[in-house]
């Protein structure tokens, strides 16, 4: 067993005690809800005549449904109306505080957790989404839970659960030119596998993990789930601490961040710490990479064949020849030059300030293939009013995109912005499962924002650094 | 340990030591769970009725129409025990996915390996997510389909799952056993009853002010 990581301290320090099923219970620092995965779980608080225990540690927002259109209430699509509606009420009458659409504060929960400051280091963290391992970022051990556990949590500030393993990922040198956070945890999901993760947490570490910015962190720990992993974290260092200065939760009171710091440092991995296990990751080598298939670990980099299903090992070769016929593309082949209908930038693995910087940054004097529907959508209020002062809305409106209000939008189709029959998207969101971008015969190419500029301007899969050279002649 | 305090309108949970009835094969790795239940199915604020949509985008297409798939299948009809491959239910944490299988009648499933947060939240409603090698659970899936009347038996405390002449060893975690055998999955009641430890250690944490923790009468 692992002995003196970031997550042993944390357990410790959140156990509460060992449960008769010899799982553990463990105070939940922060819990984080949405619309979706919370309504059930509050129905089911109100049968068993309890109140949330302690809602000054819950915070909710609304991101799934929400329109990234016209936000009038009441909203056009009546179940999203009646979800908002169900979440105003449950949240109102427990004393939770509310990022609503009316406080500017909105956005996906992943977004507006760290950008508020209500995520912090060594703290547990937990919300009814997957993606929740996102928080893993400023050193917090975080997890998703299911609808029963968010009862739990509700009902009694804590989680039943039992200690993982822990998987050191280092990756080492530095990245190239046009590479990114997302093509780093392409790569890791590519190289361990869907279920390569599952009974471990992953500890992100290497000289290129440390020189990301919380942004490239949060990427990366969102889709450690996407590898089987729960969890996944980076320790906290001067980058976090940058970050976190800027946060409500500090920025007025410096000396609340000096009381904490201390706790922080004493939960970063001890030198000398004892792992299950260590994968190191060449970061120099890695390419701006894809997906050809429809599962997050179906990678490849821009100039590398798509594999042969018969030269992949057993259990992956039948997953592989589905994905290709639905994806309709052929071994050997790469991925560039695939062509793409839609472009979509958003999601909570990509929709951070940075994310759009870095995509307006490329598609400035550029426009949008006219064949392709190119769609911008924020992480939350924040960003994108931190991008209009910025004129980065300007730029993507000028070369084409639509520029919406934040939410999950077409990372997973539940309110309007969906693929229609068979389009395929060039999509910086988390997730190419059949169906997901809301069209059974959809066809999703995940990559990082720059490709997705890229592409939406050639209207086909492109390796950015060709672009860049182009550009520069 | 203190025992669980069942008078907030709690139940102590039923034992689940065994699970009997005909099976259903639905094979593939990788099964997500946005396969299992579309998110556009999702858009609602009970779980009520969610257990026709199971498997929806597989069994239908755009008019439609039924697909081959096992859930179509008549001789399925009645089915309670799943017979899945590996990895299955990645990717969300919908708790919609077991919550529209249990409706659709499905008591457990069984199957080479199962995503985390899919085998917690089948937990969370009773339902044991049984492992098995590989070889053996195609052999289950080859059986059940050649005989969907025949009764497949799980036996949670022992570990094992019988099917015509044969036994298969198989795996419950730790934990899950433990919970479904002793009847101990509710993890409300079990967590509720630890109310003044939960404050202690909220206390202990130097980023819980003392102003979040509710009263010692709470």
């Amino acid at each position: 067993m692992s002995e003196g990581t970031l997550y042993d301290k944390v357990w410790d320090h959140h156990k509460v005690t060992e449960l008769p099923t010899g799982q553990d219970q463990l105070f939940v620092g922060l819990h984080l809800v949405h619309e979706v995965t919370s309504p059930q779980a509050f129905g089911m608080l109100k049968e068993r005549g309890r109140e949330v225990a302690f809602p000054e540690r819950t915070h909710a927002t609304v991101d799934h449904i929400v329109p990234t259109g016209n936000r009038d209430r009441p909203y056009s699509d009546e179940a999203a109306e009646s979800m908002m509606a169900e979440l105003e009420e449950n949240v109102r009458g427990s004393g939770i505080d509310f990022s609503d659409p009316d406080s500017g504060d909105q956005g996906i929960v992943h977004v507006i957790g760290p950008e508020q400051g209500l995520t912090q280091p060594g703290m547990t963290i937990v919300c009814g989404d997957s993606h929740t391992s996102t928080h893993g970022a400023f050193g917090a051990l975080a997890f998703g839970i299911g609808t029963s556990q968010i009862r739990d949590v509700l009902a009694t500030g804590c989680v039943a659960m039992e200690k993982q393993k822990v998987r050191r990922i280092e990756v080492t040198g530095e990245l190239g030119e046009g590479v990114t956070a997302k093509d780093i945890i392409l790569t890791i999901i590519g190289k361990l596998g869907t279920d390569g993760g599952v009974g471990y947490v992953y500890e992100y570490a290497g000289e290129a993990i440390e020189k990301l910015g919380m942004e490239g962190r949060m990427s990366i720990c969102n889709m450690s789930i996407e590898g089987g992993a729960r969890a996944g974290y980076v320790n906290p260092d001067e980058t976090t601490y940058e970050w976190l200065r800027e946060t409500d939760a500090f920025a007025d009171d410096p000396e609340k961040f000096e009381r904490l710091k201390p706790y922080w440092e004493s939960i970063r991995t001890d030198d000398g710490a004892e792992y299950d296990d260590i994968v190191t990751i060449d970061g120099s080598a890695i390419e701006p990479t894809v997906t050809w298939g429809t599962t997050p670990g179906q990678t490849a980099g821009i100039t590398e064949p798509i594999p042969d299903p018969d030269d992949l090992p057993e259990e992956d070769s039948d997953t592989a020849r589905r994905a290709q016929k639905h994806m309709r593309v052929e071994p050997g082949d790469t991925m560039e030059g695939y062509d793409i209908d839609v472009a979509f930038l958003g999601s909570c693995t990509n929709a951070r300030l940075k994310d759009l910087r870095e995509a307006a940054a490329f598609v400035e004097g550029r426009e949008v293939d006219d064949d392709v529907r190119a769609m911008v959508v924020p992480g939350s209020q924040r960003v994108r009013d931190a991008a209009e002062a910025e004129g980065l809305d300007e730029i993507f409106i000028e070369a084409g995109f639509d520029w919406r209000e934040p939410g999950c939008s077409m990372c997973l189709g539940m309110n309007d912005d969906q693929l229609e029959g068979d389009e395929a998207s060039a999509s910086s969101s988390n997730r190419n499962f059949v169906g997901r971008q809301g069209s059974k015969d959809g066809r999703t190419v995940l990559m990082s924002p720059i490709m997705v500029a890229a592409a939406a301007v050639t209207g086909e899969v492109t390796d950015v650094r060709e672009m860049e050279e182009v550009a520069t002649v | 340990m203190s025992s669980p305090d069942f008078s907030a309108g709690e139940a102590p949970a039923e034992k689940v030591t065994e699970v009997s009835g005909t099976g259903i094969p639905v094979r593939g790795n990788d099964i997500d769970t946005d396969q299992i239940i579309p998110a556009r199915f999702m858009k609602v604020v009970t779980f009520d009725g969610l257990g026709q949509f199971s498997f929806f985008d597989q069994r239908f297409d755009d008019d439609d129409n039924e697909k081959d798939h096992p859930f179509n299948e008549e001789q399925y009809r009645g089915a309670n025990v799943l017979v899945v491959n590996a990895n299955f239910g990645c990717g969300s944490s919908r708790e919609h996915a077991p919550q529209a299988l249990m409706r659709w009648g499905i008591d457990a499933v069984v199957g080479e390996s199962f995503a985390e947060i899919f085998a917690g939240n089948c937990l969370a409603l009773g339902i044991p997510t049984v492992t098995a090698d590989q070889e053996s659970i195609e052999a289950l899936q080859d059986y059940v389909e050649a005989n969907p009347d025949a009764e497949v038996d799980i036996d949670v405390a022992a570990e094992t799952i019988t099917y015509d002449d044969t036994a298969i060893d198989a795996t419950v975690h730790d934990a899950q056993r433990k919970a479904l055998v002793e009847g101990v999955w509710d993890t409300t009641a079990l967590m509720g009853a630890n109310a003044g430890a939960v404050r202690e250690t909220a206390r202990s944490l130097p980023y819980v002010p003392e102003a979040d923790i509710p009263g010692d009468e709470a």
